[in-house]
């Protein structure tokens, strides 16, 4: 073969595994092989160690606290409490939502499991030890876990600092364990239509309290260097600049004198947000000890103690006409926060997107009001691998559906599809306020009813029920309908921001004279894969081979700010960014290609990996010659050196969407719930690399299955976490996990510049719901409108007890 | 998740395993696979001072057969029973339980021993022990001496072991007979919501010996005499298993816990002895 033939356009293409390519994900040979950098990894020279003593109880006051013994253990360097951080300031902190929690319990303690002093010491095992030895004196107080309790007139006072306080950082407050009323939508039209209409279905839907559950928990190594002032904290962070502002907020600390560093991070799912007690206990330990000190949770910590997810009590009420027109959507929430308001939402949404709770329906009037609730529970309400309250959104409207299916009669699908929003709708504005972007829901629903032969599964249902009664069979089956609306990509800087910080991200690329890159983001990958996906874009865009670019984020020192990773939005908004820095470098190279070829730019044009002189294919310059240029050659005009940055302010979120199916069969004696099928079909728009969409979404629904069949955090009445193991707390394995076939249909987001709009969230948001309602769907037939979740042995079991199928 | 501080024995024969018993009284305690003892003490809900280990006593490991007649050393673990053709073929029952135990990691080095000697209701080993018929042998300061598995055990944790013995091996005799082990369970990991092991005799169309035992019924393994002797004699028809299951039930009081209240706990035992026996007989 002649070496020096030229590759063919295709060739080219394929060479630089760009856009629409399924390369393996490059992040995969370290962690494959054990070569990953986590926090815990970290051993830095004369590090300590920190261990909290935490709560038993849920609500104590803290009569006293004697270190006295775990002092004399030897090895301890200091136990900090509330008193040892209040004369820095540091014995409370503000929450993302706007109000403040105890950073160590400062007088009385809130929740089980609350931190109240920590200890440092020279070696992990004697810091646990000593923690045992820290003796506290508690009086116990009356518990409230339960949040309509904790609205009655005399319920106990949680939160004795708001005395008085009838006024908080959302608006009024009107009872002492009330945080805040939010309301969305037009009260009085609404409540008009659902009084005069034709169809009425009411319903409470609860989405029960769980936790996110990544393999590696919270953790933190904090450094001071004493000799140039210099913090350096390394920590499991979803949002390492934003953690850098704050603890520069917080601790007076100049932000230049702060380095905040997110290595790999074995899964966030919105844990890794907030910031917790930890991270400012070991920054202040290791400025009082000079020593860099670790912090690392254990697995009971954070199911106990770091942000949990959910928790919501959703009273809905649906109107439709007699022919299944849905006229209007009302709902009102009852937010259990726990014991402080550490949501993680953008500052104005303190019930994040809960509003586009319209769904995909073109539903002419709605209204939304969620009251927040202090309980004694550990705080937190932290979108689990979901934009902000967007999958209790999912899950509301796709259970009141089927609610609403029941109470017409109707078949569930058809409901829906007379419903959607329609293709020509779309920009469409939501009677709650959004402009969703575009969607295509009827085709995707086609697409999918066919796909798992709908009609046939019904047919086989009906039998089923009549076999069932016949006594011929103790199981039944279910058909589980989903589609859901997703909002993500927060956001815009007009109207979203955290602590502040307008909600931008960011990108900012070097191209290095061979022409390989390097570009540097705003975000972190938690498991997503931006190394590689990002890559992807870049090589699209600026014709360099996806495996010549290196893809870094993290380190606040070198990387550009950005607002992180969480809520769907890195490829939305940092994706966006690293495709408007990939265009700049490409009009910087066009003037450069343009004085080598001695043509005019405007007679250039690009394909590819190069810029070609329009009608003269044999005249180019590639992207790599020009990045050789760029750096030799002196051209009038132009700098040397080819490099971009770009910060990008989405004009608008993005709004993915799908259609789930989930096939399933009960069996009504012992509760256990096989999925015989899952049918998953995602729509997020332009597809950079379908393999790793179809692991994002295999581990999306994976963790709706926990959610919806099994986990939660529960509470006994005096406050115990029940599940604070993964004993009780479940967590899939691959035995538990059934088959998914995953589809697609492809409808661009109309203001992104590669029409991408993310996915890493939708099978969390679409699969609970498929979950649930096939469940429910099992039983329809059998007069069930509504059981809460998680569904696991024994609840189901209870539904088929209660409609009297065990004879 | 820290375990208090201890120091760690390693004997290599069962002498001066028993010696570290006798000098350290109820300070120590044996280790065998460790994976019911550790997170006892990482959650620091046993402190123990001293911890012999006894994966290095050769004595207590392995598997004999000798026709009908059935040994499994203590140290055996769940791995190697599954592994074990000969076992499969004299006992399928065992293969089958011990595949139901946790997940391919624990049964690597979780033990027979320690399964039937720890006292915890939710291990499966100690129900089907008395299905079998099992005996126990304890090593003690003064010697030997066997304990029928359906007289081991005495409550949650309680056992007839003294503190300063070692179970060293068990034995069964394999009489055949169709074998199940049915168990309900929340996932893999979890122990038994409900959870029945049956072997039931055929002589003709007619059952002529019958053994039901039960895990996590009760605060200790259940070997219901009742409900075999209600199918023995019989063709094991429908009102025949109505009857085993409803005797079975008699003797069982399961807890509430996570997994459910006693109302479904009592439910789903009856579905699950009831396949077991079904398999069983269908297997016999
Ligand atoms: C995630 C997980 C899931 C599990 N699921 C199940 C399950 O579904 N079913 C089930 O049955 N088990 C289950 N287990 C328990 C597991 O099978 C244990 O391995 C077993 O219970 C104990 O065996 P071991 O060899 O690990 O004993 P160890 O943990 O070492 O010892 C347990 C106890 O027995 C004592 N002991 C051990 N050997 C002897 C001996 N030779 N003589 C005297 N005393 C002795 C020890 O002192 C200790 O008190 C699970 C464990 C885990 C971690």
């Amino acid at each position: 073969m002649n070496e020096l033939a030229p590759i063919s356009r295709e060739q080219r293409v394929e060479n630089l595994k760009g856009l629409g390519c399924s390369r393996k994900r490059v992040e995969d040979v370290r962690f494959t092989q054990g070569r990953g950098n986590y926090v815990d990894d970290l051993k830095l020279p004369g590090m300590l160690y920190g261990d909290f003593v935490r709560s038993p109880y849920a609500h104590a006051r803290v009569k006293s606290v004697d270190k006295s013994a775990a002092l004399a253990v030897p090895g301890v360097v200091a136990v900090l409490t509330a008193e040892d951080l209040a004369p820095l300031n540091l014995h409370w902190m503000p929450t993302l939502a706007g109000d403040k929690q105890m950073v160590l319990a400062d007088g009385k303690v809130l929740f089980q499991g609350q931190e109240v002093a920590f200890v440092v010491a020279n070696d992990r095992y004697v810091a646990a030890d000593a923690a045992e030895l820290v003796v506290i004196d508690y009086e116990e107080l009356p518990v409230v876990v339960d949040p309509f309790k904790a609205l009655e007139p005399g319920a106990p006072v949680l939160r004795e600092d708001l005395d008085g306080q009838t006024t908080g950082a959302h608006g009024d407050r009107r009872h002492h364990n009330h945080i805040f009323l939010w309301e969305a939508g037009d009260k009085a039209a609404t409540d008009e239509v659902i009084s005069s209409a034709e169809v009425v279905a009411e319903e409470m839907v609860y989405y029960h309290r769980t936790h996110p559950c990544p393999l590696e928990t919270c953790g933190c190594v904090a450094s001071m260097d004493a000799v140039n002032g210099k913090l350096t904290v390394h920590g499991t962070f979803q949002a390492p600049h934003v953690v850098r502002t704050v603890a520069s907020l917080l601790s007076g600390i100049e932000e230049h004198k702060i380095r905040v560093v997110s290595p790999d991070i074995g899964g966030g799912f919105g844990n890794k947000v907030g910031v917790y007690p930890g991270y400012v206990c070991a920054i202040v330990a290791s400025i009082v000890t000079g020593k860099p000190v670790k912090w690392i949770e254990d697995r009971m910590e954070n199911l106990t103690a770091t942000a949990f997810a959910r928790d919501y009590w959703m009273k809905g009420r649906i109107a439709a006409t007699k022919d299944g027109r849905i006229t209007a959507l009302s709902c009102h929430v009852t937010a259990d926060h726990g014991a402080f308001d550490a949501c993680a939402d953008p500052t104005k949404f303190p019930a994040g997107f809960f509003s586009i709770m319209t769904g995909s329906y073109d539903i002419p009037v709605a209204h939304v009001g969620v009251d927040g609730v202090y309980t004694n529970k550990a705080p937190g309400g932290v979108a689990y691998r979901c934009s902000f309250r967007v999958t209790e959104a999912a899950y509301f409207i796709e259970r009141m559906i089927e609610v609403l299916a029941i109470e017409l009669g109707m078949d569930a699908a058809e409901l829906r599809r007379i419903n959607f929003i329609r293709k020509e709708q779309f920009p469409y504005q939501s009677a709650l306020g959004w402009e969703y972007d575009s969607g295509d829901y009827h085709t995707a629903w086609d697409k999918a009813l066919t796909a798992i032969d709908y009609q046939g599964l019904r047919r086989e249902q009906a039998d089923r029920v009549e076999a069932f009664r016949r006594g011929e069979t103790r199981k039944l089956l279910g058909i589980g309908l989903t589609h859901f609306t997703e909002i993500v990509g927060a956001g815009p800087v007009k109207n979203c921001d955290i602590l502040g910080m307008g909600m931008f991200d960011s990108c900012e690329i070097r191209i290095h004279p061979t022409g390989s890159a390097v570009a540097r983001l705003g975000t972190i990958s938690q498991g997503q894969g931006h190394a590689t996906t990002f890559a992807q874009i870049l090589a699209s865009e600026i014709g360099l081979p996806a495996d010549s670019i290196t893809v870094e984020e993290g380190d606040t020192d070198t990387a550009p700010y950005g607002l992180g990773t969480y809520g769907s939005r890195s490829t939305p908004v940092a994706g966006a960014a690293t495709a408007m820095a990939g265009r700049k470098i490409r009009a910087k190279a066009q003037m450069i290609a343009a004085y080598l070829l001695e043509v005019h730019d405007g007679d250039l044009e690009w394909d590819v990996d190069r810029f070609v002189v329009k009608g003269a294919p044999e005249r180019f310059k590639t992207m790599k010659d020009i990045a050789y240029a760029s750096y030799n050659q002196a051209i009038p005009g132009v700098e040397p050196g080819l490099e971009a940055v770009s910060y990008y302010d989405p004009p608008n979120m993005t709004y993915p969407f799908g259609a789930y199916i989930c096939v399933m069969e009960v069996d009504v004696d012992t509760g256990v719930c096989d999925v015989r099928q899952f049918y998953a079909l995602d729509d997020c728009g332009t597809r950079i690399n379908p393999m790793v969409i179809e692991g994002q979404v295999h581990g999306g629904l994976t963790e709706a299955l926990a959610i919806a069949m099994g986990q939660e955090i529960a509470y006994d009445e005096i406050g115990n976490v029940k599940t604070a193991t993964l004993m009780d707390f479940f967590l899939p394995t691959a035995w538990e996990t059934p088959h998914y076939t995953t589809d697609f249909t492809e409808t661009p987001s109309p203001h992104h510049p590669i029409g991408a709009k993310g996915v890493g969230e939708s099978p969390n948001v679409g699969g609970v719901p498929a979950f649930s309602n096939a469940v429910h769907d099992a039983f329809r037939a059998f007069g069930l409108r509504q059981s809460h979740m998680p569904h696991d042995h024994w609840r189901v079991w209870k539904i088929a007890h209660d409609l009297g199928l065990h004879g | 998740m820290i375990p208090a501080a201890f120091e760690y024995h390693r004997p290599t024969d069962l002498a001066a395993a028993l010696a570290t018993l006798g000098e350290f009284g109820d300070e120590a305690r044996v280790v065998a696979g460790g994976h019911s003892l550790i997170p006892m003490m990482k959650l620091r809900m046993a402190e123990i001072g001293h911890v012999v280990d006894l994966q290095d006593i050769a004595d207590l490991k392995g598997i004999r057969i000798d026709g009908t007649a059935v040994w499994i050393g203590a140290m055996t673990t769940q791995h190697e029973l599954i592994g074990h053709q000969g076992l499969a073929a004299a006992a399928p029952i065992l293969r089958e339980t011990a595949l139901q135990i946790a997940d391919p990691q624990v049964r690597y080095v979780g033990t027979i021993g320690g399964n039937v000697a720890n006292g915890d209701p939710g291990n499966d080993m100690p129900a089907l022990m008395q299905c079998l018929d099992a005996t126990f042998t304890l090593a003690g300061p003064n010697g030997s001496r066997e304990v029928a598995a359906r007289d081991f055990y005495e409550g949650a944790y309680v056992t007839l072991r003294e503190d300063d013995e070692i179970l060293t091996g068990i034995r069964f005799e394999a009489t055949g007979g169709g074998q199940a082990y049915e168990k309900q369970k929340r996932k893999i990991g979890d122990y038994a919501t409900a959870a029945a092991a049956a072997i039931l005799k055929k002589d003709g169309t007619s059952c002529s010996a019958a053994s039901i035992a039960m895990t996590n019924l009760s605060d200790m393994p259940v070997w219901s005499k009742a409900a075999g002797d209600a199918l023995v004699g019989t063709a094991c028809a429908a009102a025949d298993i109505d009857a085993a299951v409803a005797a079975a039930l008699g003797d069982i009081s399961p807890n509430a816990d996570n997994r459910g209240p006693v109302e479904f706990k009592r439910h789903v035992a009856g579905i699950i002895i009831r396949r077991a026996i079904e398999q069983a007989w269908a297997r016999a």
